[in-house]
């Protein structure tokens, strides 16, 4: 493996795309949304509008809360930024790659959800509470999903760094594309639960007790809402390079590799919106079978390795 | 004398002076097992750092034969928790068990002896003297158990402790018994006595002697109701150290073995993923913050017997490389599980003195009046979760790293369900201690006991404060350890073979990568910080204006539906009441996971063989002729054995 760093030009453009992509993609898919449902809709970029009014508002916060309230906020993007640092964009290397960088993405993502969900329940109220239990018991079934996915892929490409796994030559064709379509499918069940997206999860519900995610974060305004948004929409950009990369063809060009990757990335927000406008939400006590669903789906890719 | 030996002895000691001085005996013990320490950790350091021959034999005239005790590399790994927790936790009894108090002196005496015990039986090298640590260890943890036996609960759990590490001793003789050098000191094994009927024979007693110590899954009984009765500081010392002399055991074992069988690998590593994973999932449903810290343990050990037991497959199948990297990683977990358990039990323990309750559902918002002990308790539950930056991802990181190179080098299936099992661990243990955190330390407090509190004396937050530093130091630069770490896993690696973590992970990375999630953190937690805040202002709770705290959301509510998805392992036990009829009574609903082994096979089984064995009563009259009668009996019966 080459040294942890790559081409500077490279990896400003990886930096420059992650602190700024972000909130476009849910501008896209609520486009895409209004758009099935005959309705124009708010801008594409309505989130970057959105963030800079929320950065000058003053915050309130209830009497309950200590600074374990700010932790989650905080840690959803820092935790966002240092992964978006391991996976690459496109084909073109993440900035930072070496062995076992993928046991470290999924656990950043586990420290952000930790102080997301200690935020929620540090207001007291028993509606975030609800909320947080919801996520802890969820991802509890989207992590061995997310695992398997990258053992299967570990196999195919021995190899345990996301740069290589995800970007192998071949990884399309031949006997991979079996295991590699059950990978995909279970980190696209795993993306919309993660992402708290329909069929798992509604982000514009209005009533508080059927929400998962945004339920957690009835407490925030000001700043720290604007670092929670931010974050999600970094989320949906980091996972969602994990999800799209091994589709992308490799054209041999660094500018165009990017267009293809920013491309991927405009497909899948469209993607998902058409997924929330086309499904209803599934009932509660469901979730767990659709993420179950997923963990098998990865599990199975994994032994179609093996013969 | 030698640093370490002079470290034994000062342990031992330490609360001899407590007997004769009228005040501050508390503080000459928590100063001398301070000196102990020292002297002990900077021996081993060197023992670590490769000080001499990496041996340091210790001089054999004042204990008759060479050979008793080496303080070899295993050795000094297991001895830095050992001292490192033992002087906080004596430094933080000081806080809880003020002077005055019945029974201080002598857990103070009980305390430095079980100490100096777990100090003798790390670099114990012989079996004698293995087996005097090993006893001293079980008989002074009993006596501080027992420290408050005016509870039936805490004399129960004392004597069921007694009960299993007895029977655990008892399969220790035998085991001892079997090894192939007699009864010299340890050595390592002849090629092919590991396979033969007696090294199996020899493999399964240490199973159960040192399975039963650690707390692996089915042989944990005594742990839970232990761990909960001491008094917090030795539960730190129990839970941190005091269970990893089973692993101790074990890679003791594991080093003498040449060539170990594949099967002992599979043995090991089954059993750690089901400590692993039911560990966690009880801990998910115990409504006692103590108790859910001591099933944790079981977690944990079982995280760490993956190790093992990937390593010594590693070892069996000819991939050093594997072998390294999950030996590592459990060693690691050795001494950072010592840390961050210790941790969490000051912490938790300082919760419980100054609520005066261990129940969850009645504790809450502790966080505001105790911001300290509430930081420390968070460091503790972010490092047993396995969370960058601290210390417990890197070893699960390391067992991760084994496991991928396992898939790799074989067509070995069975790593991939190391994986999901371990990635189920982590989600699961982020589970409960966001319940744990959140029900103690968040929201409102839930009781007028849980509303009165102070924050802990200073004195018990100094231990608090050198655990949470160590976890962070070890966390954050954790390429520092590797000489140290290569040390010990050649001990568990003997042949030509060695590779270093060093270059094997890429561990200055991980210093690179947490030292940028700690400065972006601390931007944003800048630019977050509220320039004033506004008011009085209650939780928005969906437009109703006056939420009690006991509308809180409880931390059972939390981790109802996990465990209502374990059902099938947990099997709890539900009473729920609901109102009924025209004038309904008040509802109740209780549930409680009771623990698979001692509530539902151990107790139910001895109880009724114990009815069994009340036949043989009749046999023990207490009348003086009958006995007369057997004795004649048994020498007639001897008289026409001898002559026929």
């Amino acid at each position: 493996m080459p040294g942890p760093l790559v081409f500077p030009a490279h990896v400003a453009l990886h930096l420059l795309v992650a602190l700024l992509l972000p909130p476009l993609v849910p501008g896209l898919i609520a486009k895409v949304k209004a758009r099935m449902a005959g309705r124009t809709g708010p801008p594409v970029l309505q989130l970057y509008h959105d963030l800079a009014k929320l950065a000058r508002k003053e915050a309130v916060f209830s009497r309950t809360t200590t600074w374990v309230f700010l932790a989650g906020p905080v840690a959803t993007v820092a935790a966002g930024l240092v992964a978006s640092l391991l996976v690459p964009f496109g084909h073109t290397p993440a900035p930072v790659a070496f062995e076992g960088d993928a046991v470290l993405f999924a656990y950043l993502f586990g420290l952000a959800r930790f102080l997301t969900i200690l935020s929620a329940l540090d207001t007291g109220s028993s509606f975030e509470g609800m909320g947080a239990a919801r996520e802890a018991a969820f991802s509890a079934l989207a992590e061995p999903a997310l695992f398997l996915g990258f053992a299967a892929l570990a196999k195919a490409t021995a190899s345990l760094s996301l740069t290589p796994m995800l970007l192998s030559q071949g990884l399309a064709a031949g006997r991979l594309t079996g295991p590699l379509i059950l990978v995909l499918a279970a980190w696209a069940i795993v993306y919309l639960a993660e992402n708290s997206r329909i069929p798992v999860d509604d982000p514009n519900t209005h009533l508080e007790l059927t929400m998962i995610h945004e339920v957690m974060v009835l407490d925030h305004s000001g700043r720290p809402l604007a670092l929670v948004l931010y974050g999600a929409s970094l989320k949906l950009v980091v996972l969602g390079a994990l999800l799209i990369d091994p589709l992308l063809p490799a054209t041999g060009r660094g500018w165009l590799d990017w267009l293809v990757f920013l491309g991927g990335l405009g497909l899948l927000a469209v993607a998902v919106g058409l997924v929330e406008s086309a499904t209803a939400r599934f009932r509660m006590t469901k979730v767990p079978q659709f993420l179950v669903a997923g963990v098998l789906a990865s599990a199975f890719a994994f032994l179609l390795l093996l013969v | 004398m030698s640093p370490y030996l002079l470290a034994v002895f000062l342990a031992a000691v330490s609360g001899l002076p407590g007997l004769f001085l009228r005040r501050r005996g508390g503080a000459v013990a928590a100063g001398l097992l301070g000196l102990a320490a020292v002297l002990g950790i900077g021996a081993a350091v060197r023992v670590l750092a490769g000080g001499g021959s990496g041996q340091a034999r210790l001089p054999a005239a004042p204990l008759g034969t060479a050979g008793l005790l080496v303080l070899d590399p295993v050795a000094a790994w297991f001895l830095l928790p050992v001292l490192l927790v033992s002087a906080c936790g004596a430094l933080y009894g000081l806080g809880t068990w003020e002077e005055g108090r019945p029974g201080a002196r002598f857990l103070r005496l009980a305390y430095g002896g079980l100490t100096a015990a777990l100090a003798l039986l790390v670099a114990a090298a012989h079996p004698l003297v293995f087996l005097l640590g090993w006893e001293g260890m079980a008989i002074a943890a009993f006596a501080l158990v027992m420290m408050e036996d005016r509870h039936p609960e805490t004399r129960r759990a004392g004597w069921i402790y007694l009960v299993c590490t007895h029977t655990g001793t008892l399969c220790l003789f035998a085991a001892f018994a079997l090894l192939p050098a007699g009864a010299g000191p340890f050595a390592a094994f002849p090629a092919g006595f590991a396979a033969s009927g007696r090294g199996t024979a020899l493999f399964l007693l240490c199973l159960l002697a040192f399975g039963a110590k650690a707390g692996v899954m089915p042989l944990h009984l005594w742990l839970p109701p232990a761990h909960a009765a001491a008094p917090s500081h030795v539960s730190a010392l129990m839970s941190g150290v005091l269970i990893k002399m089973g692993i101790l055991g074990l890679v003791r074992l594991l080093s003498w073995v040449p060539d170990p069988p594949v099967w002992w690998g599979g043995v090991l590593m089954g059993l750690g993923v089901l400590s692993g994973v039911l560990g966690v999932a009880f801990a998910l449903g115990q409504h006692d913050l103590k108790r859910l810290l001591a099933y944790h343990s079981i977690e944990n050990i079982g995280i760490i017997l993956m190790g093992l037991g990937l390593g010594s497959l590693g070892r069996s199948l000819g991939h050093p490389v594997v072998a390294a990297l999950a030996f590592g990683g459990a060693l690691l977990h050795v001494l950072n599980h010592g840390l961050f358990k210790a941790l969490l039990f000051l912490a938790a323990g300082s919760a419980v003195h100054a609520a005066g309750t261990r129940d969850l559902d009645r504790l809450g918002g502790l966080g505001r009046r105790m911001p300290w002990t509430s930081a420390a308790f968070l460091v503790g539950a972010w490092a047993i979760c396995g969370l960058p930056p601290l210390n417990g991802f890197v070893s699960e990181w390391l067992i991760y790293l084994g496991a991928f190179r396992a898939m790799a080098v074989s067509r070995w299936a069975w790593s991939a369900g190391l994986l999901a099992a371990l990635a189920l661990i982590g989600a699961l243990a982020l589970a409960c201690f966001a319940k744990a955190f959140g029900a103690v330390f968040l929201g409102a407090p839930r009781t007028p006991a849980a509303e009165g509190v102070h924050e802990a004396p200073r004195g018990m937050l100094v231990p608090m404060g050198v655990l949470a530093l160590a976890c962070g130091a070890i966390g954050l630069a954790p390429a520092l350890l590797v000489p140290a770490l290569d040390r010990g896993v050649a001990a568990l690696m003997p042949g030509p073979a060695r590779p270093s973590l060093g270059g094997l992970a890429s561990l200055p990375l991980l210093t690179g990568l947490a030292l940028v999630l700690l400065g972006v953190a601390l931007a944003f937690a800048v630019w977050l910080r509220p320039r004033r805040r506004t008011g009085d202002l209650p939780t928005w709770d969906c437009g109703y204006g006056r939420p009690t705290p006991r509308m809180q959301y409880t931390a059972s509510s939390f981790a109802d539906g996990p465990v209502s998805g374990l059902r099938w392992a947990l099997l709890p036990r539900i009473h729920d009441a609901r109102p009924g009829g025209l004038f309904p009574s008040p509802a109740r609903y209780e549930s409680h996971v009771p623990d698979p082994v001692l509530d539902r096979v151990a107790d139910p089984a001895l109880r009724r063989s114990a009815r069994g064995l009340a036949l043989l009563r009749v046999a023990q009259g207490g009348q003086l002729p009958v006995y007369l009668l057997y004795v004649l009996l048994t020498l007639l019966a001897l008289l026409v054995w001898m002559v026929v």
